[in-house]
């Protein structure tokens, strides 16, 4: 074996060594909340890595303390009413901008990217208020109403929009059909990869969000699992075996989504960067 | 970003094309440009609750006085500092990496790496407490591969309590700028790799002067969005320290206490001073601002 062999050798077998440990340092505290959950809290708290006998008594403690029926169903509900609304509005928002001209729309694109920027503790207290005043607090529509029109997820769809062929709309308005049938008959079924894609993202940041459900959702019963998951797992001593508990069910909706939609989503990334 | 349609421009004034936006529009005018400026204006207000008076510059004066203000500050700019150069680093090598058409398992090694991702803010956190604690997995680990005599105390030392929340965030954020890397690298043309390849440069060389520069574009697109991801911190510390429930010290001397949960314990735990929160809120409109365009500009100079 030439030197230059070897070298290349050693080189490549430093790069399955480097990537191997970051693949492992990134599967591993899924392993760890697999496990934890079979184990009691003291076990978890000696760093005990092998399955026990815990799982029974740690899952007995976390549906005694929660409401787990209806902690989910906020979630979902939640989840389902932002996805929806959120790919709805924010696409025909991407369709509406790139389809459409007029004098004031690069002005108006600018200004939403813009909002971008806009750090969500700027707006909260003001938020909160306008809640109020809505009589809104409590309720799961405050919770999704500010994140409906989502200016990311306008930008991606405008991206996207722009490798639409517009063949397709010329041919259908010769056929006489509306705009809004245009919209809803040919470009949503035809940009079926985008809505995928922008689908994962959004129903991620929905099932995950924290610090605005923590504002406006004070009552127990309006509480959704990541607002639960916290209040257990903050306390000075947890019972860990319990959160792992809720941690695990909590993160099975969205690994099952991103499995399920893994192919679209990296496919969606890419049409965004292009 | 650009904003220019490929066709000619129709007439000045669409009604289907407002009839598309005007949800959305509708919708951040109340949700995001409203608010915004509401917070601008309460910024010059003082009071309890929702008594507010007029108060001109107090709330600032109150800011350059505020001892707790600057531990935040302080704490937030360290997170940024530190944990936004080594994620995107640790990212674009990865990306680098797992790029070369040669690696074996590509697909299972990306799907690892991007899986943390997956997890809410509050989940990950709650793990790495649990991984964190005295004579927890970390711990015994470390002293059992003779790295440490005797267990870093992560939950009660400032200096280390901040390593166990930028190691938990660089965990999470990862991947998941690696995946905007690797697929801007799969625009690039293979073609030039292999001339330098067989022009003799080396492969540190070719990444440095290669593939640094041509994803420039991506590199600014996630370090802005990193930045204003750190400067927002919060899901993070507010579960990791109890500081957001608990209402005491956010960490050990107040180590984890960052901008967005000073605004939130100001608004909602202390006694509401919505007034003075909105002042400190600004601070992050300011170096959101502020950054984002340094990172700008230092983007576009290089360019020449």
């Amino acid at each position: 074996m030439t030197s230059y062999a070897l070298k290349q050798r050693f080189s490549s077998i430093a790069v399955y060594v480097f990537l191997g440990v970051m693949a492992f340092l990134s599967i591993f505290p899924f392993l760890w909340m697999i496990i934890g959950a079979t184990n009691s809290t003291s076990d978890i708290v000696k760093g005990k890595m092998s399955f026990g006998e815990a799982l029974i008594v740690n899952a007995t403690t976390f549906f005694t303390q929660v409401n787990a029926p209806l902690i989910f169903w906020n979630s979902a509900k939640v989840t389902i009413i932002a996805t929806v609304l959120t790919l709805l509005i924010s696409s025909l928002a991407g369709y509406g901008f790139e389809i459409f001209a007029s004098r004031f729309r690069d002005k108006i694109y600018t200004l939403i990217l813009l909002t971008l920027m806009i750090p969500f503790a700027a707006l909260m207290i003001p938020l909160f208020m306008l809640m109020r005043d809505f009589h809104l607090i409590n309720t799961h529509l405050a919770v999704v109403l500010p994140t409906v029109a989502s200016a990311y997820i306008i930008f991606y769809f405008r991206q996207s929009t722009k490798a639409f062929p517009h063949e397709l709309r010329d041919a259908a308005r010769v056929d006489g059909l509306k705009e809004w049938q245009i919209f809803l008959l040919i470009y949503m079924p035809v940009m079926r990869s985008t809505y995928a894609a922008a689908f994962i993202i959004v129903f991620m940041t929905a099932w995950n969000s924290y610090l605005w459900p923590l504002i406006v959702l004070q009552s127990n019963d309006t509480k959704t699992i990541t607002l639960v998951i916290s209040s257990l797992g903050s306390a000075y001593y947890p019972d860990y075996g319990a959160v792992m508990i809720g941690t695990v069910l909590a993160t099975i909706p969205t690994l099952f989504v991103f499995f399920a939609m893994q192919r679209q989503f990296v496919e969606g990334m890419l049409g965004s960067v292009k | 970003m650009s904003a220019i349609s490929s066709r000619p421009p129709r007439p000045r004034f669409d009604v289907n094309g407002w009839l598309f936006v005007g949800p959305a529009l509708a919708l951040i005018a109340t949700f995001m440009v409203f608010p915004v400026l509401h917070s601008l204006w309460m910024s010059f207000q003082t009071g309890l609750g929702v008594r507010l008076s007029f108060a001109g510059f107090k709330n600032i004066y109150r800011l350059f006085n505020d001892p707790l203000f600057f531990t935040a500050l302080t704490n937030t700019f360290i997170f940024f500092l530190v944990q936004v150069p080594i994620m995107l680093t640790l990212a674009l090598i990865t990306a680098a990496l797992l790029n070369s058409p040669d690696i074996r398992f590509r697909g299972v090694l990306r799907t690892a790496i991007f899986l943390p991702c997956v997890t809410s803010l509050v989940a990950y956190t709650v793990l790495f407490k649990s991984m964190f604690v005295a004579n927890g997995l970390v711990n015994t680990t470390l002293i059992g591969l003779g790295i440490v005599d005797v267990g870093i105390p992560w939950m009660t030392d400032p200096f280390w309590c901040r390593t166990m929340i930028i190691i938990a965030i660089t965990w999470r954020w990862t991947g998941y700028n690696m995946i905007f890397y690797l697929a801007a690298m799969q625009n690039i043309d293979r073609s030039v790799y292999e001339a330098a390849r067989i022009d003799g440069v080396p492969t540190w060389a070719r990444f440095l002067h290669l593939t640094v520069p041509m994803l420039k574009p991506v590199i600014l697109f996630t370090t802005v969005t990193s930045t204003i991801g750190t400067l927002q911190l919060f899901d993070e510390v507010s579960t990791i320290t109890g500081g957001g429930s608990a209402g005491g010290a956010a960490g050990p001397g107040n180590s984890a206490l960052t901008l967005s949960l000073y605004i939130y314990n100001l608004t909602f735990k202390f006694a509401p001073n919505y007034g003075y929160a909105a002042t400190v809120s600004y601070v992050i409109v300011f170096l959101v601002a502020i950054l984002s365009f340094v990172q700008f500009y230092v983007a576009r100079e290089r360019k020449a």
